[in-house]
């Protein structure tokens, strides 16, 4: 059994599987990083998860196209984004509260919508899902070329995000509104940052990437939509936000461990070793809960996170 | 640029307070129709058969008193942690974990008679759900844990040790299906009316919601738990010892959803299996909402959604609209009841910048 693990035909798919497992991990909590530095924790990050995935199938179901799928998911990320902004930002109602609304509401929109176009058949439909894409010479390189340099385009550009991200948010003037409305919005209004709208378009941008990271479950890792088909993802990005202390990179590295070791617990059913795989599928969340308690005393919060802004009710 | 501003009103009399989750539940029934149109379906024959499955008959009336008593128990559980700002969203993870301690019990104890087993089962089932919702309230105390991501992620931990034990130590001999063998005779619920399965898990939904009332308004650990929810620091400096205040509210809100649990395995499946639950510890977070956070307020937020559940499959049956209608209901209620509650505090102007 040793043999089979070492073996670079298994190492190989495994870190196939690390990429693949960790994309819509990346995609979520890179949008809910973007979110959170501008101060909004955006808790309807599963149920938008669960609509992106419901639509973009649907939308490549009906029109036979898997980047239109993929811009609907994104779209329908940016309304329930949208609706979180105007409930949790304009209105100043509880964070917590208004994120979990938009989780029920669009979990149960999702399926809803599901059964109204495809009642309840006995075989879920399909579509022809992403294929791989090879990059020439580098997916030749022995071991890590097939793993690393023939995915999908959407692995590409999700990895392609996490520097993308990082620059956005320490480097340019857009990166430095959001963080200050997220750091002091006290401050960030006396200096002319509309704090609301920065922290709407925040929602908003996060939310594309919450819907393509959905999307991608339904496009790329499966062909197919289920109703668990996020199983939880959504609430894993959150606590990888945590873990990665709010920054683009060190949260990616998060994504990717869990999607390690989402990947490993398949790969090793795949062998056929003889584990309940009940408990394979657990260990990415006791191991994401016990990182949790690693990082959570030297956490850096946003200072105005889950604080509304209401200009008059200053340092209240 | 055209903005809102939110601007703090007077308060309001205290009916206004009673009468808002009502007015709440009016206006969602009203933006159901949006759903139910575009489903296709008759306006007026849905919302009939909406409620005339839910009490249209002997029968479907008990059927929603049935599935109002794990809901009471879920939104007491969330509503009781919520009120000390320990957010428990884990309310689904502590109702399988009790109905799976309950399980263990059930199966196991026998030889005891029925007036000891049961509330050995019942006790069993409160500390499953307990112990597992202490865990996310050590986190937060001990270890800065954020409670929501904790008691979230727990869920799904609960759900992968029920589908390991299912699939093998826990399953029913010569059983391919991953259940739990049958609980004995003697764990089981008495059904209380005849032809119904109206069990006993009701009246101790009500009696909770009792206990729950009595603790909040008339015992020092209820005022200490609101204090700590108010603003802990102030618990804290006041001479509350805030840590342990949150250890206690997470053991009897954790209780309460394990008590969820015991009663759909002793009163409707008598085997544990994967989805003894479809979602009643995520509802429980509506409910608790909608009720405004007090005991009664959930027993009607409650049957508002019982009726729901209930209803749906009537109407479905009748008017081809998917029963998920009652889960997009049920995140329309909240949504709704969020923007009600702003109103009874703040008057929102439309206003130009």
């Amino acid at each position: 059994m040793i043999n089979e693990i070492f073996n670079t035909t298994f190492i190989t798919g495994l870190i196939g599987a690390t990429m693949r497992m960790s994309t819509p991990i990346i995609f979520a909590t890179l949008g809910e990083i973007i979110t959170e530095r501008s101060g909004v924790l955006n808790l309807g990050i599963e149920g938008t998860m669960l609509m992106g995935a419901m639509t973009g199938f649907l939308v490549t179901f009906t029109t036979g196209s898997l980047w239109a799928g993929v811009l609907a998911a994104a779209l329908v990320g940016i309304i329930l984004s949208l609706l979180m902004a105007f409930l949790s930002v304009h209105l100043g109602l509880s964070q917590h509260v208004s994120g979990l609304g938009i989780t029920l509401f669009s979990t149960g929109l999702a399926m809803f919508i599901y059964r109204l176009y495809f009642g309840s058949p006995i075989v879920p439909p399909t579509v022809e899902p992403f294929r791989q894409v090879a990059i020439p010479f580098l997916s030749k390189i022995p071991v890590i070329g097939p793993s690393l340099f023939n995915q999908y385009v959407l692995t590409y550009l999700a990895w392609l995000l996490i520097p993308v991200i990082s620059i956005l948010l320490y480097k340019t003037k857009i990166g430095l509104k959001i963080r200050t409305v997220g750091e002091n919005p006290f401050a960030a209004d006396t200096v002319g940052v509309n704090v609301n709208l920065t922290r709407t378009l925040s929602l908003a941008a996060g939310g594309a990437l919450i819907g393509i990271g959905g999307a991608f479950l339904t496009l790329a890792h499966q062909n197919m939509f289920l109703i668990d088909v996020v199983g939880g993802r959504g609430w894993v990005s959150i606590a990888m936000v945590i873990f990665g202390n709010w920054d683009p990179l060190k949260g990616a590295v998060g994504a990717v461990i869990f999607g390690f070791l989402d990947g490993l617990q398949l790969r090793l059913q795949g062998l056929g070793i003889q584990i309940p795989f009940h408990v394979f599928l657990m260990i990415p969340y006791i191991i994401t809960i016990v990182a949790l308690v690693g990082v959570s005393r030297r956490a850096a919060v946003p200072a105005g996170l889950l604080k509304p802004y209401r200009r008059e009710e200053k340092g209240g | 640029m055209i903005g809102l501003k939110i601007i703090k009103r007077k308060p309001l009399p205290g009916w206004v307070k009673i009468i808002i989750p009502v007015v709440a539940v009016v206006i969602t029934l009203i933006f159901s129709a949006v759903p139910i149109l575009i489903a296709g379906g008759n306006l007026w024959k849905s919302y009939y058969y909406l409620f005339y499955g839910a009490l249209g008959t002997r029968y479907n009336l008990l059927e929603t008193f049935v599935k109002a008593s794990p809901l009471i128990f879920t939104g007491l559980a969330v509503a009781f942690a919520f009120r000390a700002k320990f957010w428990n969203i884990g309310a689904e993870g502590q109702l399988l974990a009790g109905a799976l301690l309950a399980t263990w019990v059930g199966i196991n104890f026998t030889g005891v008679p029925q007036f000891l087993l049961l509330p050995i089962v019942i006790i069993s089932g409160f500390i499953g759900g307990g112990i597992w919702a202490s865990i996310p309230a050590i986190l937060k105390t001990k270890l800065k844990v954020d409670d929501v991501v904790s008691s979230l992620l727990l869920n799904y931990v609960m759900i992968h040790i029920m589908g390991t034990l299912l699939f093998g130590p826990l399953q029913q001999a010569g059983s391919s299906w991953p259940r739990s063998p049958g609980i004995l005779e003697a764990a089981r619920y008495p059904m209380l009316l005849a032809r119904s399965r109206f069990h006993l898990g009701i009246p101790l939904a009500f009696l909770a919601v009792l206990i729950i009332w009595f603790i909040n308004d008339k015992t020092v650990f209820g005022y200490q738990s609101k204090a700590v929810g108010v603003n802990i620091k102030a618990a804290n400096f006041g001479g509350i010892n805030t840590t342990s205040v949150i250890l206690k509210t997470a053991l009897i809100s954790g209780g309460l959803a394990g008590l969820a649990g015991v009663g759909e395995l002793c009163a409707i499946h008598y085997h544990l299996l994967m989805d003894i639950s479809p979602g009643y510890g995520y509802s429980g977070i509506v409910i608790a909402m909608l009720g405004n956070l007090h005991p009664l307020g959930v027993v009607f937020a409650s049957f508002f959604f019982s009726i729901v559940l209930v209803g749906a499959h009537t109407m479905s049956r009748m008017t081809g609209v998917p029963t998920y209608i009652a889960e997009v209901i049920q995140g329309m209620a909240l949504i709704i009841m969020l923007i009600s509650l702003l109103l009874t505090e703040y008057k929102i102007r439309v206003v130009r910048k």
